[in-house]
């Protein structure tokens, strides 16, 4: 299987797309002559032109509402957002419209459209460029919410995204994007929304996290087999929403412990509420309090000195798994 | 600018440039020196090619959507004092020929959107008084099946994309919209239709660039009420008119008369047709009046005067102007207006019953139509929890 880095597994993904399917296009700031920001774009414009690859003014609540409105009439519209950050300009057309439009009218009316782009801290740019907003993208009816953790999700969940026909928001990491690994070939290779992945199998604890988390729970995991001998298995959630609740509950049953780490903000965050689905459908499973660990509960700091110490760590995760084994 | 744009209880701070006011006035100069974007009084729109084609059918048919829209909403208005409706109600009365003219020049590659004063629009496209008047009843017959309520209605087969709640919101929906028709490669528009306060919102600005800049066949056309909820235009927008603010993205732009439907359908006609043609964007102002509050419930007498809405009544009700017209012209009999006014006010009054009759949804219902996906469930191909909390 060809290795391949996440950014290229999100280029082919949408090339497939668009290849399969003409209503499908692809918009945002610099996404065609200038090959993308992060140059997740890069080729698509030689390969499918300016009608299908568009470079949008910075003007996000206009395009984003274009593409809401062009989806209601059957088009695929996927958006870029440079960073979800700057989603918060375009909030009414996305969460005001993408997603009550079917259901103020009775169900009339689909908005199959992806917003995509990385939405994470960790890279020195401050506040206003460093969002993690999957919790409030979830805490949206008739949204959807994805964040790929690794190259070959990145593709699957890019096409299946693209296929799905409600709206779907696409949380990508631009920390990840250089991160290489097996992703497959085939055209028909999607993965489904809402099915989490055990991605290294233990019996003495629950690691469980989504987006670059995962990584930093993998690292935990390995630590705690190599030192301390303890068997961790690392979930993740890949989907928000929809949520895979019988994996986690699956691995929660077979451990008893569990430890939910993310780089979302701790006040109703993503893990918040997977928190209360474990005390709801496995207490009598748990043997230890649940552990959380997740972004330091301010803005997000420019300064390396701060910003290093903001995101979960390998160290202060590993603290907080060994203070419930 | 007298006679376009509304008096209102505060001076307007801006004023029209020295050469568009000279155009306005100058009705004795050469036609070619005339400021086309703004109509005058003196025009004859009836003689109109788009007007004089007319068949007599189709006057007689304008004129009774324009009743069946005031009927309709003046027992809709009954219903909310009765306590059979909540929320909003923000009526469309003073407006309806803005509605039906603009409607009435369109094709079946034309489609419209609006804000949350959508009655109006809704029937003239078509949808019939028992949806309607069962959606402000929050009833399952409702064309949203209660789900929606006044602010949105929508009849996508009917080329209809809502009633929209938020000002300009729909601004960018229509411009995708618009989008889509080019990207199908059709010979259509959209009538993307808001009001007055909407063009102080950036989404507007921002869509009118895109829609210049990559010439998207979207006629912006601005319901000038006069006043934005209870704050008159003088109070809350700098420089007039509004729609010369297209003049920034090199958008062609005019001002007209709402009280007039063959003014409006001329008007409209010619920016659909440079949409058909060109694929280029318009923005239309239309100078009108609402007789009710912003929303009923809201106190009407804080901001303007009884005199103001007695007079433009009086002088320049849309549907007693056009039944003078159709009386002048031969067309409508008096007994035919009082035929069409009762048939209108048993069709409003049959739908107030329907509405009535209708049952509520049940609470179940409450998780339908969220995600496309649960509504077809034998088609899902995610998997994993999507509800959390139901009834």
């Amino acid at each position: 299987m060809p290795i391949i880095s996440y950014r290229d597994a999100l280029n082919q993904g949408l090339a497939e797309e668009l290849q399969r399917d003409p209503n499908v296009v692809l918009m945002g700031e610099e996404v065609a002559q200038f090959k993308g920001s992060y140059k997740v774009s890069e080729g698509l414009l030689e390969k499918f032109g300016p009608s299908r690859i568009i470079d949008t003014p910075i003007s996000e609540a206009a395009f984003s509402g274009l593409a809401v409105g062009a989806s209601m009439m059957g088009m695929r519209p996927v958006v870029e957002f440079m960073f979800w950050s700057f989603c918060y300009v375009a909030f009414d057309q996305i969460f005001n419209n993408a997603a009550n439009v079917r259901y103020m009218s009775g169900g009339l009316i689909n908005v199959p459209v992806v917003f995509r782009g990385p939405a994470n801290g960790g890279t020195n740019v401050g506040a206003t460029h460093s969002h993690t907003p999957e919790n409030f993208a979830a805490n949206t009816p008739g949204m959807k919410v994805v964040c790929p953790a690794t190259p070959a999700d990145a593709k699957g969940l890019i096409k299946s995204a693209i296929r799905d026909n409600d709206p779907v928001c696409f949380m990508e990491n631009t920390i990840l994007y250089n991160m290489k690994d097996e992703v497959p070939e085939e055209e028909d290779f999607i993965i489904p929304l809402g099915k989490a992945r055990v991605v290294v199998e233990g019996k003495d604890i629950s690691i469980i996290a989504h987006g670059k988390a995962v990584h930093t729970a993998l690292e935990v995991a390995e630590e705690l087999s190599d030192k301390h001998n303890i068997s961790a298995e690392v979930v993740d959630l890949r989907s928000i929403r929809p949520l895979d609740e019988e994996t986690i509950l699956q691995s929660v049953k077979k451990t008893n412990r569990a430890l939910l780490v993310e780089e979302n903000k701790p006040f109703c965050g993503v893990d918040a509420q997977i928190c209360f689905l474990i005390q709801d459908q496995a207490f009598d499973y748990l043997d230890a309090p649940i552990g959380r660990v997740s972004a330091v509960d301010a803005p997000q700091a420019y300064s390396k000195a701060l910003e290093t110490v903001q995101l979960p760590t390998k160290e202060k995760v590993l603290k907080s798994a060994l203070q419930i084994l | 600018m007298e006679g376009l744009h509304h008096d209102t209880n505060l001076e307007p701070t801006g004023k029209l440039s020295k050469q568009n006011v000279e155009s306005e006035t100058s009705v004795t100069a050469n036609e070619s020196e005339l400021d086309p974007k703004l109509s005058t009084d003196s025009e004859d729109f009836a003689s109109a090619p788009i007007n004089s084609q007319l068949s007599e059918e189709k006057k007689i048919e304008l004129y009774q959507q324009m009743v069946q829209i005031r009927r309709f909403e003046e027992r809709s208005l009954r219903a909310y004092q009765q306590g059979h409706i909540g929320g909003f109600l923000h009526l469309y009365i003073g407006q309806e020929a803005v509605a039906v003219g603009s409607v009435s020049v369109l094709g079946e590659d034309d489609h419209i959107i609006t804000a949350y004063r959508d009655h109006g629009h809704a029937l003239a496209v078509g949808m019939n008084m028992d949806e309607c008047m069962a959606e402000l009843y929050g009833k399952k017959t409702g064309c949203s099946k209660g789900k929606g309520g006044s602010m949105h209605f929508f009849a996508p087969d009917k080329n209809f994309w809502g009633g929209h709640g938020i000002v300009a919101g729909q601004t960018p929906l229509g411009l995708g919209i618009a989008y889509a028709l080019k990207h199908f490669k059709k010979k259509g528009s959209c009538l993307c239709f808001m009001g007055d306060g909407a063009t102080n919102q950036g989404p507007f600005y921002e869509s009118l660039n895109l829609a210049a800049l990559w010439e998207l066949p979207v006629v912006y056309i601005i319901e000038n009420n006069g006043y934005s909820m209870g704050t008159a235009e003088g109070r809350h927008s700098a420089g007039e008119p509004l729609a010369r603010r297209a003049d920034a993205f090199d958008i062609d732009w005019k001002v007209s008369h709402g009280h007039d439907i063959y003014e409006v359908r001329q008007v409209i006609d010619e920016a659909v047709s440079r949409a058909h043609e060109s694929n280029k964007p318009s923005v239309i102002e239309i100078v009108t009046y609402r007789y009710r509050g912003h929303s009923v419930a809201d106190p009407d007498q804080t901001y303007r005067s009884k005199e103001e809405i007695e007079e433009y009544k009086k002088s320049k009700d849309p549907l007693n102007l056009f039944k003078s017209k159709l009386l002048e012209e031969g067309v409508l009999t008096d007994e035919k207006a009082l035929e069409i006014d009762k048939a209108a006010k048993d069709e409003a009054n049959a739908s107030a019953e329907f509405a009535s009759a209708s049952p509520y949804p049940d609470p179940s219902e409450l998780m339908d139509d969220i995600y496309w996906e649960t509504d077809n469930p034998d088609k899902r191909t995610s998997e994993g929890r999507i509800f959390f909390e139901q009834p």
